[in-house]
């Protein structure tokens, strides 16, 4: 190959990596998925247990109207806290292989990205806290899932491409789980944690491990 | 393979003019400052080659204000994209010849 050809071959190179890095956010760790299923699984088996405790102190106990509410409380903290903990470790993986690619991690893709990810887990969130206030809360886990995966499709078209197929995964699941009502926890933790590493470490090998 | 290079367009020799049209190619619109976070190149710089391929009417240049900072939005025209996709058409017989 002479020096013009190489020229031509790098042009073409330096195309399509520009084309790709200002249309997605390719800096997506792996590692974030697999750490937010680590998180999610963790939170499964606590809330298993306080919802565990809670029938138990229901055998002892009069005050139920008390117990309930500690109940959803804590519960809430749990959620809470496997949100915020999943969010800052994708946040730190995310900015560490940015840094690596020599890419910035706030930018207009990654913008994109976001509002597109957040406008389905918003109508998803106003979705269940409506479920909540209904009563309904056997559906909310399943209803999570399928919303959980309708944002992770609706935001894929500006980050890696793989994260389309964990999306239809997740509403798969989400959709088998309306159908079993009152194992929610199950599939709840089988959805946000179990898929989440599972993909989480294929993405890792796949984009991160070789460079 | 001569009649490929004449098919090459020297409107876009620069790497940083290729740059500018790969990127309004994948991107509706796209504003001066994330187009140079994206090329990592100086404001000169862009500006110069942005004004060669605005003078080719390959771009069409927009400015509006938001709120008092005026942001200069640049978007690919028809005739830009159709000269682009000529380029990368020679680009590719060239290799695979």
């Amino acid at each position: 190959m002479d020096e013009k050809e190489k020229d031509y071959l790098q042009d073409l190179t330096e195309i399509r990596s520009m084309m790709e890095k200002s249309s997605r956010f390719i800096s997506l760790s792996g590692l974030a998925g697999v750490f937010a299923g680590i998180f999610a699984l963790a939170g499964s088996i606590s809330a298993y247990y306080i919802i565990k405790n809670f029938y138990i102190d229901i055998w002892f106990e009069n005050d139920i109207i008390q117990l309930s509410k500690d109940l959803v409380l804590h519960l809430f903290l749990v959620a809470i806290a496997v949100l915020l903990l999943s969010l800052f470790f994708g946040y730190y993986f995310t900015t560490k292989k940015a840094k690596k690619l020599g890419h910035k991690t706030w930018n207009k893709t990654s913008q994109l990205m976001l509002i597109n990810l957040a406008i389905p887990l918003f109508a998803g969130g106003i979705f269940c806290v409506s479920l909540f206030l209904h009563g309904q809360l056997g559906l909310i886990a399943p209803t999570s899932l399928i919303f959980y995966g309708l944002a992770l499709v609706n935001g894929s078209k500006f980050t890696l491409n793989d994260i389309k197929y964990l999306g239809y995964c997740e509403m798969i699941v989400g959709l088998i789980a309306t159908f079993f009502i009152g194992w929610g926890l199950w599939f709840w933790a089988f959805g946000f944690g179990i898929l989440h590493i599972v993909y989480g470490i294929s993405m890792y090998y796949k984009y991160e491990h070789k460079q | 393979m001569k009649s490929f290079i004449s098919q090459l367009n020297k409107s876009f020799e620069s790497r940083i003019r290729l740059g500018i049209m790969s990127v309004l190619m994948v991107n509706e619109s796209i504003d001066f400052l994330s187009l140079k976070a994206m090329l990592d190149a100086s404001d000169g710089n862009i500006a110069s080659h942005v004004a060669a391929l605005e003078k080719a009417e390959y771009l069409s240049v927009e400015k509006k204000f938001v709120g008092k900072k005026t942001s200069t939005i640049y978007r690919i025209t028809i005739l830009g994209r159709t000269a682009f996709n000529q380029h990368l058409n020679a680009l590719e017989q060239l290799l695979k010849r």
